[in-house]
């Protein structure tokens, strides 16, 4: 599809947001006959979550799956990048949450769902919860000429990906060719965004090290609840916007505290990418206008 | 007995993370780390005065990290984490757990202020 076709349903569909094109993969696609697509991203849904930030976090999430349902064009798949659920410090309730959003998430009219933990889900008990629930934190697989790899810097609470995970990538790394398209999927971003605010992975150079290479890379996340786009070197990190409420721009207070209301819902939202020769991103807000 | 753990830094601009050792006897500061606070959580020092920070735990492991000082370390229960610092500048600067402890880890933070 067209990226003009693009804008113009999602137009006529009443979603169009923000669209941010990059280019995405400058030295081109490997294969000229990878077909066009576009797929979902939802971040930081936070179910559980309970406070002044968000008094609807019980119904926002179910706003989106409608919004996202309603894409005049189904998406391929879609991507939760992360704090599927508000953290606990007890089990069950974590576990209940989990069932939960799945029943919830399960009205996706695309079936095609993967998922990867925040350290909402994960650090507490080093994603032993969310193994039972959605299976492997991190691993790869490709869609139409591109290889996706979902990283997990969030198991550790320290916030690291761990020598394991960084060998496991230079492996599956070195089975791609340099001009192949790459997609990375992580939660935290993997540079230094604000340390002060430890909005970074502590280990997240070295993945971009492994990376730095390969001649078509962008990078998906999410973590710091608002749209956000860096370049570190020639790889291109998009952050997205949260489902449970918008935080300050980087380093712009001394805390990092959500941002007041907005019944609105002004600063959360899903996200459509499209794929081609370049990346398309265009922001979808919670419902309707 | 607690187990200790020492560090000697001197801190402030360029020589952020240089370790000297410590020779003469410093004033010593505690910290207490506990979910979601430090206690206490501003901490104010004299610049150029060496200062050791005595970093306890109350419960879990903690983290303590001062990335404008160049500072990382973790914090354990049962084990004093040492860390000798020497200003060099003044200033504020933030400190803040970086390992996960829960619903208002976002939170836990305090503020080292050096003074002239």
């Amino acid at each position: 599809m067209q990226q003009s076709d693009r804008r113009q349903f999602l137009k006529l569909a009443g979603l169009a947001g923000v669209t941010f094109t990059a280019g995405l993969f400058p030295k081109g696609p490997a294969d000229a006959q990878a077909a066009d697509f576009h797929f979902v991203q939802i971040s930081d849904t936070h179910w559980g979550y309970k406070g002044p930030a968000n008094p609807d976090a019980e119904h926002t999430l179910e706003k989106a799956i409608v919004t996202v349902n309603g894409l005049a064009t189904r998406p391929d798949f879609i991507v939760f990048t992360g704090d599927l659920t508000h953290t606990t410090e007890d089990g069950a309730t974590r576990r209940a949450r989990m069932k939960r959003f799945k029943e919830i998430v399960s009205a996706l009219a695309v079936k095609d769902v993967r998922f990867m933990p925040g350290e909402h889900d994960a650090s507490l008990d080093k994603g032993e919860a969310y193994k039972e629930f959605f299976g492997a934190t991190h691993y790869t697989f490709d869609h139409k000429g591109v290889h996706f790899i979902a990283l997990d810097n969030v198991s550790d609470p320290a916030a690291k990906l761990g020598d394991e995970q960084l060998a496991w990538l230079a492996a599956d790394l070195k089975q791609r060719k340099r001009d192949d398209r790459i997609v990375v999927l992580t939660h935290r971003p993997l540079f230094d965004l604000a340390p002060q605010w430890d909005w970074t992975t502590a280990d997240g150079g070295k993945a971009i090290d492994l990376l730095m290479p390969y001649q078509n890379v962008v990078v998906f996340y999410g973590h710091i609840h608002q749209e956000h786009h860096q370049m570190t070197g020639h790889i291109a990190h998009h952050a997205a916007k949260s489902l449970i409420f918008p935080l300050p721009a980087p380093g712009s207070q001394p805390k990092r505290v959500p941002l007041p209301y907005d019944a609105s819902m002004k600063g959360l939202g899903t996200r459509d990418v499209a794929m081609s020769s370049k990346v398309s991103i265009t922001e979808l807000p919670v419902t309707k206008a | 007995m607690k187990r200790r753990v020492f560090a000697a830094l001197l801190i402030g601009g360029a020589a952020a993370g240089a370790v000297r050792l410590a020779a003469q006897p410093q004033d010593e500061v505690g910290i207490a780390a506990s979910r979601f606070e430090f206690t206490p959580d501003t901490v104010k020092v004299k610049v150029g005065q060496p200062v050791t920070l005595v970093l306890t735990s109350l419960d879990r492991i903690h983290g303590f990290k001062m990335p404008q000082l160049g500072i990382r370390t973790e914090i354990i229960p049962d084990q004093e984490t040492r860390l000798t610092i020497t200003p060099d500048k003044t200033g504020t600067f933030t400190f803040f757990c970086d390992v996960f402890c829960g619903d208002g880890h976002e939170e836990m933070a305090g503020t080292l202020i050096v003074e002239a």
